[in-house]
């Protein structure tokens, strides 16, 4: 081996660091621009938790160890090869199912809400594996069927989908169960349904919505009655939504200046460090800094929907884009919610609220999605 | 496999996908797009807006309790009160240094711990801008005191408060239970909107079971607040909705009898109105003062009370389970004749003991000194209390047929009455036994199911509601508390009476049978009544009742020194005594069951609350009453 010597200004050396660089990440199947882009929106987040949480070090340095444990969840799930989660699918979904049915019944007997099993070291919530896994199954089942997929299959995928659905809301988790219903659904879309056949599902959603409002819990039901008409419970959610408006709303275009936001930091806002926190960003990084964040959402879905696009097979393209557009999804209805233009739900902001297990979640869904890319070449037969 | 594997056209699909995926992507930067517009429509359109609300006049929302429903007796006696006190209140966001404030106040007004630990409570349980009270009830000199000081306190202040108030005190407190300040536990089931003012909750009796409806629904104010945190104008008053009014079915004159009628001694009395299941009576001896529990008390008082060895919290009415010895001789006898085992003029001799054919060990009859009743038939045994008849008819009827009348009676089964903590009692049956204690169920454990002891265990309720039953000849009532409830002037709601599974019987004699009898334990001369002694004699109404005694703890092996005086055994391990009564026998009014411990004063007991009741001889009156503690 012959030691070189280090000549900074030489563009050779720069290039081959360069490659070296581009390497390591092939290497560990990383994608640079979704590992970039999502590092600089968890690190913009923490700048926002501090403030959010008053300063406090602990909850960021918290937030900080759950951040690198969901990035090394994302490289390990991208190391696994896009064929193994295709022979996985059915038994990771099984898995779920087996339990959410153990939750519900632990549930019954406790008479209480429950979502966690507890396995001593750390409690999970079987509704987190149940966001990859159903989507997981559903293109799993999709993969070798002709697309687009016949009235029988696309009534097996809905039978699929509506178990764990009715599951996870029962529990009652209204919000996860939404996010796995669309996981579901995403992928039906991407199936190629037909527009008649979307059309006629639109409008039986509709039909049936005061049917499904029966099934709603009370609490449930004034959040819905609540964002049509927030002045109708301003002890409750309804002072959420106002109190988040105003706190938006003061920021103006530049904001009021990081650690300068008076509404958060007054406790007027409520849950300021979890759901609302994006509250917290408009009033101190105002529009501009709104604007950048939504950027950075928006680059990783197009990102993400170019994986999707570029894909080689069924199986992962229906994933790929099932999982970006979840992530899509979730960003979008905490926003559209802090901002009071969709009812309240308790969805976090994806790697900005306060919180652990959505988190990681979501990062091992980017390492599937970086997986599907970076493999791509040993299944293009 | 399928009929047909249709071929898959992977460029088609291929493309179908790109389609969908560009959708999807147009879909996303629409949705995208208008968040950016809401955004936008906030932050610079109605910026200006948006920034007054936050900057100078910011929007409060301040919540108002509502007022808690009023508790009434059936004859409209107050029993739970709302009064105003001055309480000294923080509003967290107008302080800027609460530890400093504290320890100032602290050289004001003396703050004691408890207050101190209920208000750190408090303060995270509501939003920062309600004030949060730290010390209730100041007197006229503390109130004074502070508004001297107010100007170096901002952000502290004295306000009026509704505190609750049971006039009537201890004698009450097993219905009416009491209220107290809101725990963590309570925290996690409540409607912390509607407890957005609140600091009490029901924690036990009425007040709980009925804190629903007592609570009533939140109203709030919205205020136009400065920079510094002082309310400028009200822009909107929403009234809160003040809990609903109760009225009981108890008689608080009645129950304040009974309790005085147990005087210093540890016991239960429950009556029933048979006709409707209305419970008139629930009084458990000794009891506590509730208020005390409401104007918080130092742990160290509140330990006291807990660990009181005459246990003064513990609802002997409701929770207490005892023998039920003696007592049980009617409803054993009703079951006997019905079913054909024994009949009227069944009769057997009764030497004074009673001994299983082929068996050694003798079962005592409680006058074996004597020489036992002689011959005696059902209606005798009822009278003398025989324990060798029903040694035998227990005997003749079998562990299930016992087990089986006493179920239908209610026993060992929840009453389903409209109060918190019921304990169910015990009716063992041999699968009972096997399960519980790993034993076989044995002939002798039959034996003395027969006169009531044993395993077997009741409540002073369920022996009431059993008694009326019987007063009814079989008609089951629920036995509750609420009378009715009036939200306002105009809605006034009344629970209806619930009818449970009567008890049938075939022959129809066999209630008048046993009834008679009943009576005859009070009137009858010769054979001598076993009432007769302590509940008296010549009352000027009809009664049917039974006497009971309770064996504590069995005494085999120092029979003869037990035999000679009661009174030379410590005191807790005296027998229990139990009495049960209807009246007027045709009509009845009211059934009743007295349990009292360690002491053979049950039938007094009845015969003060009977004769109150049906004569209007009481000459005591309902008054607030002193602390049990100062007492003892």
């Amino acid at each position: 081996m012959k030691l070189h010597p280090i000549i900074a200004d030489s563009p050779y050396q720069n290039k081959q660091a360069a490659s070296i660089a581009k390497k390591i990440l092939r290497f560990f199947h990383m994608d640079i621009f979704l590992l970039t882009s999502l590092i600089a929106l968890s690190a913009i987040g923490l700048f926002i938790l501090f403030s959010a949480a008053n300063q406090s070090w602990a909850l960021v340095t918290q937030q900080l160890i759950r951040i690198a444990l969901a990035f090394l969840v994302m490289i390990i799930f991208a190391q696994i090869p896009p064929n193994t989660y295709k022979n996985w699918a059915p038994w990771v979904f099984g898995f779920a199912l087996i339990l959410l049915f153990a939750v519900l019944i632990v549930g019954l007997v406790s008479k209480g809400a429950q979502r966690w099993i507890n396995l001593g070291i750390f409690s999970f919530q079987p509704s987190e594996i149940m966001k990859l896994g159903m989507p997981m199954m559903l293109s799993y089942y999709l993969s070798d069927k002709r697309l687009p997929p016949s009235l029988k299959e696309i009534a097996i995928s809905l039978a699929i989908l509506i178990v764990p659905t009715l599951l996870i809301a029962k529990q009652p988790d209204l919000g996860t169960a939404l996010m796995v219903a669309t996981a579901g659904i995403f992928v039906l879309l991407l199936a190629g349904m037909t527009w008649r056949i979307i059309g006629l599902g639109a409008i039986a959603s509709i039909l049936s919505l005061p049917f499904l409002w029966h099934f709603l819990h009370s609490y449930q039901k004034e959040r819905v009655l609540t964002f049509f008409n927030p002045e109708r419970d301003p002890l409750g959610a309804g002072y959420h939504i106002i109190q988040s408006k105003i706190a938006i709303g003061s920021g103006g275009f530049l904001g009021k200046g990081w650690l300068q936001g008076t509404q958060s930091h007054l406790h007027f806002l409520p849950e300021h460090a979890t759901d609302f926190i994006f509250a917290v960003c408009g009033e101190e990084l105002g529009f501009i800094g709104c604007t950048i964040l939504l950027i950075i959402f928006s680059f990783i879905v197009a990102r993400g929907l170019y994986i999707s696009y570029r894909a080689h097979d069924s199986f992962t393209r229906l994933l790929s884009g099932s999982l970006i557009l979840t992530f899509f999804m979730s960003f979008f209805v905490n926003i559209g919610m802090v901002t009071g233009i969709l009812p309240v739900v308790g969805l976090p902001l994806p790697l900005v609220s306060y919180g652990g297990t959505s988190m990681v979640t979501l990062m091992a869904g980017f390492g599937i999605i970086m997986s599907i890319h970076s493999h791509k070449k040993l299944i293009n037969t | 496999m399928s009929q047909h594997m249709p071929i898959k056209n992977l460029e088609l699909e291929r493309r179908l996908f790109k389609r969908r995926v560009l959708m999807a992507g147009l879909i996303a930067f629409i949705g995208i797009l208008v968040l950016l517009s809401r955004l936008f429509m906030l932050q610079v359109l109605q910026y200006k807006s948006y920034a007054t609300l936050s900057k100078q006049n910011r929007l409060q929302i301040i919540p108002i309790a509502p007022n808690r429903g009023l508790i009434y007796d059936r004859n409209g006696v107050l029993l739970a009160d709302n009064i105003p006190v001055f309480s000294l209140d923080i509003t967290r966001d107008q302080v800027k240094d609460l530890k400093d404030t504290l320890s100032r106040l602290g050289h004001i007004i003396s703050i004691s711990n408890t207050d101190l630990k209920y208000f750190k409570k408090a303060l995270r349980q509501h939003r920062p801008s309600t004030p949060v009270p730290l010390k209730l009830q100041l007197n006229k000199q503390e109130v004074a005191k502070f508004y001297v000081h107010q100007y170096a306190f901002p952000g502290v202040s004295v306000d009026a408060r509704l505190l609750r108030h049971y006039p009537v005190g201890e004698v009450m407190t097993p219905v009416l239970g009491y209220v107290g300040r809101i725990n963590d536990c309570e925290l996690e089931h409540i409607d912390s909107a509607n407890y957005a003012a609140s600091n009490f909750i029901g924690k036990d009796g009425i007040e709980k079971q009925y804190e629903k409806e007592l609570h009533g629904t939140v109203g709030y104010k919205q205020v136009e607040v400065d920079a510094g945190g002082h309310a400028i104008r009200t822009i909107k008053r929403v009234a809160p909705i003040a809990g609903a009014n109760l009225y009981l079915t108890i008689d608080s004159k009645l129950q304040e009898i009974a309790t005085k009628a147990l005087g210093g001694e540890c016991g239960a009395v429950v009556a029933i109105e048979p006709k409707t299941g209305q419970v008139l009576v629930l009084a458990s001896n000794p009891s506590f003062d509730p208020n005390l529990l409401v104007h918080g008390m130092s742990s160290a008082d509140f330990n006291k009370l807990l660990m009181s060895p005459d246990k003064p919290m513990f609802n002997r009415a409701l929770q207490g389970e005892f023998p039920i010895a003696s007592t049980i001789k009617p409803f054993l006898a009703l079951e006997g004749l019905d079913s054909g085992v024994i009949t009227k003029d069944y009769t057997i001799y009764d030497p004074g003991w009673f001994r299983l054919p082929n068996t050694h060990h003798i079962y005592r009859d409680w006058n074996w000194r004597h020489g036992g009743h002689g011959e005696v038939n059902v209606t005798k045994a009822i009278i003398v209390s025989s324990d060798t008849f029903f040694y035998n008819l227990g005997v003749l009827l079998g562990i299930n047929r016992i087990d089986d009348i006493l179920n239908r009676f209610g026993f060992g089964m929840s009453t389903g009455i409209d109060l918190p903590s019921e304990q169910i009692g015990l009716i063992p049956s041999p699968a009972w036994k096997w399960k519980y204690k790993g034993e076989r169920w044995f002939k002798g454990d039959t034996v003395n199911s027969g006169i009531g002891q044993g395993f077997m265990l009741t409540t002073t309720l369920q022996l009431a509601n059993a008694v009326a039953t019987l007063a009814n000849r079989g008609l089951r009532f629920k036995p509750h508390v609420l009378l009715k409830s009036s939200a306002n002037e105009t809605s006034i709601k009344a629970p209806k009476t619930e009818a449970e599974d009567p008890v049938m019987i075939q022959n129809k004699w066999a209630w008048q049978t046993v009834i008679t009898a009943m009576e005859g334990v009070i009137r009858s001369v010769r054979p001598f009544g076993t009432a007769r002694i302590r509940f008296g004699t010549n009352p000027k109404y009809s009664v049917a009742a039974k006497t009971g005694t309770g064996q504590v703890y069995s005494r085999r092996g120092n029979r003869d020194e037990e035999a000679r005086s009661e009174a030379n055994i410590p005191k807790r391990l005296r027998t229990d005594s139990l009495f049960i009564a209807f009246a007027p026998v045709k009509h009845p009014k009211i059934a009743l069951a007295v349990i009292v411990e360690h002491s053979p004063i049950a039938g007094t007991v009845a015969r003060r609350v009977l004769d109150a009741y049906l004569l209007h001889s009481n000459k005591v009156s309902v008054k607030p009453r002193r602390s049990p503690l100062s007492r003892r």
